[in-house]
């Protein structure tokens, strides 16, 4: 086997130090009870030739974004990943490195969680940032926990523009912390302006949006934030880290945590993963927010470096007491959005969400125009929208693959009220031609 | 190894209006966004202005401060840094793989969902469970998914237990797991062998246990022969066993958590399947179960017809979901891959070398530093610094920083928490025989080196970039970010 260097002599003579003379002696200590007493039933190894045209047969069966032109959205987006990203993380000083435990022999990664965390703090207008977290749904939850300690209040209120994910996750996380979920509801595709006390009160730890909203649409933030501070709760926000070439920065609307998923800057789609969630806070939460955070520091000869701190929050030291239980992160999945962002600057990132928002305006007019389709909401959008169909969604996605198209994800899976409705996302990737192709497709079917 | 890096961070490079990026112009009409003003940003973020070939020699120079698995020796205990095929990178990277939109409609993702579902047939017969999603992104969150199970399960019975229980030389993200779920965390001491104190935890034991968590071998790379008498005090009282897959890498093929009378299993893929572990992720932590637990797991879970696969969300005791979409994928596709090239035989050669490995690693130096267990170990063992410190004050973090200067990574230090000065030692199977006895060389000249010249040990290490870090200061006044002019 290619992977194992020791040969049947290597194991000889490490047998004969140990005073053994068989491996078999290492496992005398496996009850006879709990053995297994026949082989792995598991498929023949394959040498590498085959086992490359093994996995080539499995991903040519999927309709990857080179066979259909993507218009899924919905969290995941195709955006374009400049060539540097793939380079520079197949440094295997990088990929096959742990967690920088032993700094002077990690301060690559160090350094590179330090430049990222200074990155999520200029896009969200937030004081400090963790290395990262597994995606942008359990980074909402864990914001959440957050709260809920910070409060000391067991209420937490969120939209239902809100990814619905990320809601089933926010649920599952809170339910056994005996944390009461609430749910605002929304109005053409926003949370629903009138009435916010009815569900934010004086017991509400944090009220969570997204913006923009799992519609694609822009909420009121200041509204939603106002009722928030009101009642001294604290206002989570998860956004789309590209939408903030544009967007003003949620610190600077009040948030008090800021979290999202990362996938947009610079990461392959990978069938929704690895990507990462990143979490950013004001400098009040500090030890209380979860996973691995970087610091500053010098050595003896007063040389700046960097080690992981604040460690007394976390589960190797505190056990039970530690604010989460995540250890792993998505790391190298961050340092492939600090490079993207490095490679984009201030400029780029500006661009990148302008062209999303002005193809996606180009789209939602063209698709408007479409006799039997229409735009479901009328409120300003990013590079997501919903449209309505007069025509079972069936026949259009039929429509849509036959030219090579997709589009989505179908609402209705998620909100009854919905049905026959569909997402469509724009990103700086997509073409006019591409866009009018779309179009067509869906003038085919109404046709 | 000074002139590797400019000590620069990309913040302090470059010049206003150089860029690395590059984009095409708008083929769209020049549209009028509808937006409120208010909502526009006003300043532009403070990102670094480089261009490519500075921003590639940064990161360039930035890798060569790492030490990874393709570096040297990475001898970390309980993190199995074994080597990552280069195959799976490449594998994972497929367009069919990388470029699938989660949201594809289920006849377009066929090949990836064939490769979840026999994955999934993998994992349950290396683990002898009934089912296993892959939901979860890292072994804690495995673990967490599991527990949930484990409540889901007993709430569905009417019961409310409120406590699990942990060994004291369990990983810390046991207890923190368990506090996560709603549970009181109950301490469960070691015997004199290493193993779970069988007489303390049955006064432990009672209809509030809603489980213990467990590993088999433990942290200590011990394997517990009382497996199966701990499983049926448990299942008495009506708790359920968790297996904390971490140290998998020892057993496969030999023995599986399902045969000692585990209920609910996490993986570490990154750790026992060779994937890499990213400098700290991403990881996958798919979670095993045994049929009563089958209808608790997240949502969806991958079904096959005979015909077609698809997504099976038709579980209306599930959990939830514990991440959005299917879990990391991409980690998947190259455990996959993994398990592919080495089979049944290949992964029980595997364990027996990582096995062998560390009993040989453990025999050499067992004269010179304290063992406080002293019986075969499984894939990794635990070796103490205490006679060091007693007879010349050299601690075991200064070995450790020692150790740099021979170019090895050093092993987990003061863990597990129950044996002092601690070193946890996990060659792993990947590591030829004139790596270890490298590793033995440096070990018995540190060894000699503590008796000789303590002071130089207390002050190592020498060779690295960078000196021994004030993590005081960083803790005390932490500097989390990078600001102009400081």
């Amino acid at each position: 086997m290619r992977y194992l260097p020791n040969t049947t002599a290597d194991r000889q003579k490490m047998m004969a130090d140990i005073g053994i003379s068989s491996v078999e002696e290492l496992f005398a200590d496996i009850p006879e009870q709990v053995r297994l007493k026949r082989e792995l039933n598991l498929p023949e190894a394959l040498a590498e030739p085959e086992l490359v045209r093994h996995l080539e047969d499995l991903a040519g069966k999927n309709g990857d974004t080179s066979r259909y032109t993507c218009f899924l959205g919905g969290g995941y987006y195709d955006h374009y990943i400049p060539a540097v990203i793939p380079a520079l993380l197949s440094r295997s000083e990088f990929y096959t490195a742990y967690t920088p435990y032993q700094a002077e022999i990690s301060q690559g990664t160090l350094a590179a969680i330090y430049e990222f965390q200074t990155m999520i703090c200029e896009l969200t207008g937030m004081d400090v940032a963790n290395a990262s977290m597994y995606d942008g749904a359990t980074a909402l939850a864990e914001a959440a926990a957050v709260a809920t300690g910070a409060t000391r209040r067991q209420r937490v209120v969120v939209s239902r523009t809100v990814h619905p994910e990320y809601r089933q996750v926010l649920k599952t996380y809170l339910e056994p912390r005996g944390v009461e979920l609430v749910e605002l509801p929304c109005t053409n595709g926003v949370t629903t302006g009138d009435n916010l006390d009815r569900y934010i009160n004086r017991q509400t730890a944090a009220v969570l949006v997204q913006q923009p909203n799992f519609f694609g649409c822009l909420e009121d933030v200041y509204s939603l934030q106002r009722a928030a501070s009101g009642v001294g709760a604290l206002f989570i926000v998860s956004a789309d880290p590209i939408s903030l070439g544009l967007l003003k920065p949620p610190g600077e609307y009040g948030a008090s945590i800021v979290v999202g998923e990362g996938q947009s800057l610079g990461l392959p789609l990978s069938f929704g993963g690895p990507g990462f969630g990143y979490f950013a806070a004001r400098e009040e939460f500090l030890r209380r927010i979860p996973g691995r955070v970087v610091g500053a520091t010098s050595d003896a000869r007063g040389r700046r470096g960097f080690v992981l701190t604040l460690q007394a929050r976390e589960q190797h030291i505190r056990r039970e007491k530690a604010t989460s239980n995540i250890c792993s992160n998505q790391a190298l999945c961050a340092l492939a959005a600090t490079i993207y962002l490095s490679t984009m600057g201030p400029e780029g990132l500006r661009q990148v969400a302008s062209l999303c928002a002005q193809k996606a305006a180009y789209a939602k007019k063209r698709l408007n125009a479409v006799k039997g389709i229409s735009v479901a909401f009328d409120v300003p959008s990013f590079k997501e929208f919903v449209i309505k169909s007069e025509y079972p969604l069936n026949l259009i996605q039929e429509s849509l693959l036959r030219h090579g198209l997709v589009a989505g994800p179908d609402l209705g899976r998620y909100y009854p009220e919905l049905a026959g409705h569909l997402l469509v996302a724009v990103t700086e990737r997509r073409t006019r031609e591409e866009i009018d192709r779309l179009a067509e497709a869906l003038e085919e079917v109404v046709g | 190894m000074n002139s590797i890096w400019n000590e620069k961070l990309i913040f302090e490079l470059g010049a206003p209006g150089r860029r690395a990026f590059s984009l095409p112009a708008s083929d769209v009409p020049e549209m009028e966004l509808d937006w409120p003003e208010n909502i526009f940003r006003e300043e532009a973020p403070g990102l670094p202005e480089v261009s490519e070939p500075e921003l590639v020699r940064h990161y360039t120079a930035l890798s060569r401060l790492n030490h990874g698995v393709d570096t040297d020796f990475y001898p970390l205990g309980s993190c199995t840094m074994k080597y990552n095929p280069k195959v799976d990178e490449a594998l994972a990277a497929l367009p069919g793989f990388a470029g699938i939109h989660p949201y594809l409609p289920e006849e377009l993702v066929q090949g990836a969902l064939q490769l979840i579902y026999e994955m999934e047939a993998y994992l349950a017969e290396i683990s002898g469970m009934d089912r296993v999603t892959m939901q979860p992104a890292a072994g804690a969150h495995g673990e967490l998914t599991g527990i949930l199970l484990v409540r889901a399960y007993h709430r569905c019975r009417g019961e409310n237990r409120t406590r699990i229980l942990v060994p004291d030389s369990a990983h810390g993200t046991n207890p923190a797991t368990a506090a996560m779920a709603g549970y009181q965390v109950v301490s469960v001491p070691s015997d004199q062998r290493g193993g779970v104190d069988v007489a303390a935890l049955g006064k432990l034991l009672d209809e509030r246990v809603a489980g213990l968590m467990l590993t088999n071998p433990n942290t200590l790379g011990l394997f517990d022969e009382n497996i199966h008498i701990i499983a049926d005090m448990v299942h008495k009282v009506g708790g359920l066993l968790y297996y904390d897959g971490a140290n998998t890498n020892a057993i496969m093929g030999y023995t599986r958590p399902g045969d000692m009378g585990f209920d609910v299993v996490h993986f570490n893929l990154h750790k026992t399947f060779a994937t890499p572990h990213g400098g700290g992720g991403p990881g996958a932590g798919p979670v095993g179960v045994k049929k009563d637990l089958v209808p608790f797991l997240p949502v969806p879970l991958v079904d096959f017809d005979g015909k077609r696969y698809y997504f099976n969300y038709d579980l209306p005791h599930s959990i939830g979901k514990v991440r959005s979409f299917y879990g990391n994928f991409g980690v998947v596709v190259k455990a996959y891959a993994y398990i592919r090239s080495l089979g049944a035989e290949g992964l029980k050669q595997v364990s027996r070398d990582a096995v062998l490995n560390a009993n040989y690693l453990m025999a050499h130096l067992k004269k010179y530093f304290y063992l406080p267990y002293d019986r075969f170990c499984k894939h990794e063992f635990v070796i103490s610094g205490k006679w060091q410190k007693e007879r010349n004050g050299v601690k075991t973090l200064d070995m450790a920083k020692r150790l740099l200067d021979y170019g090895f990574h050093p092993p987990t230090i003061y863990f597990p928490l129950i044996v002092e000065e601690a070193m946890m030692i996990e060659p792993t199977e990947t590591e030829s025989k004139e790596t270890l006895d490298r590793f033995i060389d440096a070990m018995i000249r540190i060894a000699r080196e503590a008796e000789e010249e303590p002071e130089k040990i207390k002050g190592a290490p020498y060779t690295t970039y960078i000196g021994r870090l004030d993590e005081v200061a960083a803790a005390r006044k932490p500097e989390l970010r990078w600001r102009a002019g400081k």
